[in-house]
Parts: structure tokens; sequence; C-alpha cells
């Protein structure tokens, strides 16, 4: 009896331990499959060729696979979506964290969980209908659809992530810093901006840098709203991100264009995997004060 | 006194901080109300019972969304039934088995890293594992948000079996139950809330998902039931929607607006949902 009762207490051990180890074995997966296809179109198109070759002409005559216009739309894109997205969700989450009477903060929080849920092909909708004639009529340009209207979406999509984490850090930040800050006769914004936010930089570093993942792995909201042309990057250039590059042609793709967008997965793959491990960093650095 | 003691440049930069913050969130205010307005007034009134209710047929010229619903549903049901053993029993070994430090990290760094990879890379790596050995269909997709949704689960699995008293584990053990008794009839009925949280979270994950779909399971408009649905292709509502934004057929653009209309609805009503069941289980905690 009591041996029976072993044999399955170490059986059900091994069962959760298979379990626990299945997050390890799908990164590994990821990774493997990724590597493993997206290798040798780097080999064979030229890693330098690849990199920086700024014409991609998959189907053309004679195949051209530079990558260079998607690396370039998609620092641009997630540049400028910072740029606008950050000082609007920095300053609302200075606001939730300390502003806010109770119930204003409550109707805002759920404001911007319903906006981390939109589905991004709603927002792309919406910027397709909405934005892209905007800015046809507003610039005088013949079609809205490009970088600019990218970084609009971009910039709305990745407020919740940056909103969510910064208020999390400015909560974290100890009473008696701020308590210490006012009793010195500074006012309770000056407390907030000049101590608070000091105190929480590198939580909303972290914030900064997440919103920095998600503008740069967002696929199909870009897709609807940029275009879509292999073109340099440019204001109202019709362009493609290193996401819409893999998206828009892998359904008709074979032989060494399909490798290719393998190897462009690979390359956001390492962005975002660089991006996470910035983050994860800052993170700590919140946690040990 | 007050006035002659802070400066009138103080005043000003105090004014400006005072005044940027609000500007900033009635801004983001604004644009989530400008998104809901603008879906909901262009999409309700495309929402007709034949919409519905019926299949896309190109005899007579119509747009139906029945089966991308149905398709949603599916792909939710399979995803959480295979999900859900996956990310609890993950969260079980982490909180209640793992002695080796390194091997917890390694899962930890693991379930951290997936949670921050981009859907259309899961799309990709689903297809090659799934959809390219046994061909593009809705389990092909459940499997892909499988891997995307596993790290959400196994987080609100592991925060509430935190939750679950130490002592109550130790009145286990002290009455004689084994380990996996113990875990059984003590730990896993603690952490119902988590299970249920993790659900509605995925729910969410999945309704708005599209990348990762979009070349996994496929496009198809069929009408199935539930088993043939999951082997064969079909698109979910999301998917649907941007198709139907592409597509220059008469109909396909209101059909994308009551789609976008449809799943903004839901998008609130899960929303809701959290909150309340968050809520709920609070109460139930504190008694």
């Amino acid at each position: 009896m009591y041996k029976r009762q072993q044999l399955v207490e170490s059986a059900v051990h091994g069962i959760f331990l298979l379990l626990g180890l299945v997050t390890v074995g799908c990164v590994l997966l990821i990774t493997l499959y990724l590597v493993v296809s997206g290798i040798p179109a780097i080999r064979e198109i030229g890693f330098v060729d690849f990199l920086f070759g700024d014409t991609w002409a998959s189907t053309g005559e004679e195949p051209k696979f530079g990558i260079l216009p998607f690396l370039l739309t998609s620092i641009y894109g997630t540049a400028g979506a910072v740029l606008f997205g950050v000082p609007i969700g920095f300053l609302t989450s200075v606001y939730l964290a300390k502003m806010a009477p109770a119930k204003v903060r409550s109707v805002l929080e759920s404001a911007v969980s319903l906006l981390a849920g939109i589905p991004s092909v709603v927002y792309g909708l919406v910027g397709m209908l909405v934005l892209v004639p905007g800015i046809r009529k507003l610039f005088h340009v013949p079609d809205g659809a490009g970088l600019l209207a990218a970084i609009v979406v971009l910039a709305v999509m990745i407020l919740p992530s940056i909103i969510k984490v910064s208020v999390t850090a400015l909560e974290a930040v100890p009473k008696e810093y701020e308590e210490a800050s006012l009793a010195l006769g500074a006012t309770p914004v000056e407390t907030w901006f000049r101590v608070s936010v000091p105190a929480a930089r590198s939580g909303i570093a972290a914030a900064v840098v997440l919103g920095v993942g998600r503008a740069i792995g967002e696929a199909m909201a870009v897709m609807m709203v940029s275009g879509n042309a292999p073109n340099m990057p440019g204001l109202f250039e019709s362009v493609r991100f290193l996401t819409t590059a893999v998206a828009s042609e892998m359904a008709y793709s074979s032989g060494l264009q399909r490798e290719a967008l393998f190897s462009i997965a690979l390359v956001l793959c390492f962005f975002v995997l660089l991006i996470n491990a910035i983050m994860n960093a800052f993170l700590k650095r919140n946690r040990e004060g | 006194m007050e006035a002659k003691m802070i400066s009138t440049e103080r005043k000003l930069s105090i004014g400006l901080m005072r005044v940027m913050p609000v500007l900033a969130s009635a801004l983001t205010c604004g644009v989530t109300l400008f998104l809901i307005g603008f879906v909901l007034f262009k999409g309700i009134p495309n929402i007709t019972w034949r919409l519905v209710s019926t299949k896309v047929s190109y005899l007579a010229g119509t747009i139906g969304i029945l089966p991308d619903i149905l398709n949603t549903v599916y792909i939710i049901v399979a995803t959480l039934f295979i999900v859900l053993p996956l990310g609890v029993g993950a969260a079980i070994y982490l909180t209640e088995y793992a002695q080796n430090k390194k091997l917890v990290t390694a899962i930890e760094y693991a379930a951290e890293t997936l949670s921050g990879i981009p859907s259309i890379i899961f799309g990709l790596v689903g297809m090659l594992l799934f959809a390219n050995t046994f061909g593009s269909c809705l389990l092909a997709g459940a499997l892909t948000l499988v891997m995307m949704n596993l790290p959400t689960v196994m987080r609100t699995a592991q925060e509430s079996l935190k939750t679950v008293p130490a002592n109550l584990r130790e009145g286990g053990f002290g009455l004689g139950a084994g380990k996996w008794r113990v875990v059984r009839t003590i730990v896993l009925p603690g952490c119902i809330d988590g299970v249920v949280t993790g659900c509605i979270l995925s729910a969410g994950r999945i309704l708005g998902e599209s990348a990762a779909l979009l070349f996994t399971a496929g496009v198809a408009h069929t009408l199935n039931g539930f088993i043939t649905g999951l082997a064969s292709p079909g698109a979910t509502l999301t998917v649907a929607l941007y198709l139907y934004a592409n597509e220059p057929r008469p109909g396909a653009q209101e059909a994308s607006f009551a789609i976008a209309a449809i799943l903004m609805v839901l998008t609130m009503a899960i929303n809701a949902i959290a909150v309340m069941t968050g809520r709920y289980f609070r109460k139930r905690r504190a008694q």
C-alpha cells in the first residue's frame, strides 16, 4: 500500500514537472524553428546584402532581397509612436496615480483597459476609414496611407501598456519620500513631478520599453494603414514594416522568397528579445529601488 | 502670505504641471470614447439578422458571418481546453513542487519571453509547426494560441496559488495526506479564481487575435460543427473583418464595420466580466 502511494506521488510529480517544462519547450521550439528556417536565406543572399540592401523586389526578374527599407520603417515608425505615445501616456499615468479623484480614476482606468482590449484589426479599420482620408485631406497628399498613419495608430495602441506599467511604478514610490518633500515646502504638484517621478524612473523606463516592444511587433493594424509598398520610409510614403513584410507576402511566397520572409521574422525576433532583455533589466532595477 | 512666498515663475510651472496631466488624460479618454462611438455608430446599423444568422452566399451576393462567429467560439473553447491544464499544471509545479531554483528561473524566464513575442511570429511558427504538418485548420490555430496564452494562464494561476494559506496545506499534511492529495483537495480548489481570471483574459486575447491566425487557421467561411470545424480551415471574426475590409465587393465594408461593432461590444463585455469576477473573488476571500 505504502509503495503504491509513493509510486503515485512520483508519477504525479513527474507529470507536473512535464507541464512546467512545456513553456520552456515552446520557447526553444520557436527559437529553433526561426533559426533553422531563417538562416539559409541570409546565407544565400549574404548577411550585408540582406540587412543593408536598399531594394526589396522579391518577385522581380532578378529578385532582390534587401530589408533595409523594412528595418528603417520599423525603427522610424516605433520612434514616432514613442514620440507621441510616451508623453501622453506618462502624463496620463501621473494623473491616474496621483491626481485623479476615485470616481474619475475608475472611469479612466476602465477606458485604458478597454483601449488595451480592442482588437488590432478594429484599430486598423478605424485608421483606414478615418485617419487615412484625414491625412490625405489635411496634408494634400495623393494617398494618406503611409508611415504617418501607422505612427498615429501605433501611438494609440501603445498607450495602455505605457500607462499601466507607469501607474504601477508611481504607486510603488514610498510615501515617506513624498511626505518629506511636502514637509520641506514643495507643493503637491511639485512633489509628484520632482520626487515621485524621479523615484519611479526605472519603472517608467520599463513602460517605455514595453511600448517599444508592442509597437515593433504590431502587424495587422499597421498593415491596414501603411500602404504596404516596400519603399524607403518617408512620412507620407507608402511603407512596409518588418511585421507587415512577413504578413503581406507569406500567403503566396515560395522558394527563396519564402525563406527570406523567415529571415525577416528572425531579425524581428532578435529585436524583440533585445527589447525584452532591456525591459527586464529596468524592472529589476525598479524592484530593487 | 502664500502669494508672496511663491514666485510667479514657480506658480507658472506649477500650473503647467497641473494642467498637462489633465489634458493628457482627457486626450486618452477622448480617443477611447471616439473609437467606441465611431465603431458602434457605423457598425450597429449594419448588424442585421441575416448577417449574423447566415453564411456567405456568392449566388445571392449576401454576406453572412455566422460561420465566423462559430469559428471564434470553437477556437476559444479548444484553446482554453488545452491551455488550462498546461498553464495550471505549470503553476502548480512552480508553487508546490519545484525545489530547483534554477529550473524555476528558467521556466519563469521562458514565460516572460513567450509573452513578449509578437503574434505574427507565433503565426509563422504555428504555420511551420502545425499548419504545414496537418494542414491549416482551426486546431492548428488553437494550438498556436495555446503557446501565446500559456504565460497568461500560468501567471494568473500562480498568483492565486500564492494566496492559498500555507497552514491549510500543513493541516492536510498533518492529517496524513500525501502531496498529491493535498494538491488535489486543498490547493486546486483554492486557485479557482486564478483559473477563472486566466480564462477571461485569454478569451479576450483570442477574440482580438488575428495575425497569429491568418496563416494557421485559414480564411474559409464555411459552416461547420465543432469537430469538423476544428479539422477544417476557418476564419474567426477578426480575420473576417480584415478580409472584408480589403474586399471591393458591395456590402463587404458594411460587414466589416458590423463585425467591428460586435467585437467592440464583446470586448467591453469581457472587460466588465473581468472587473466583476475580480470584485466577487476579493469579497469572497475577505470573508
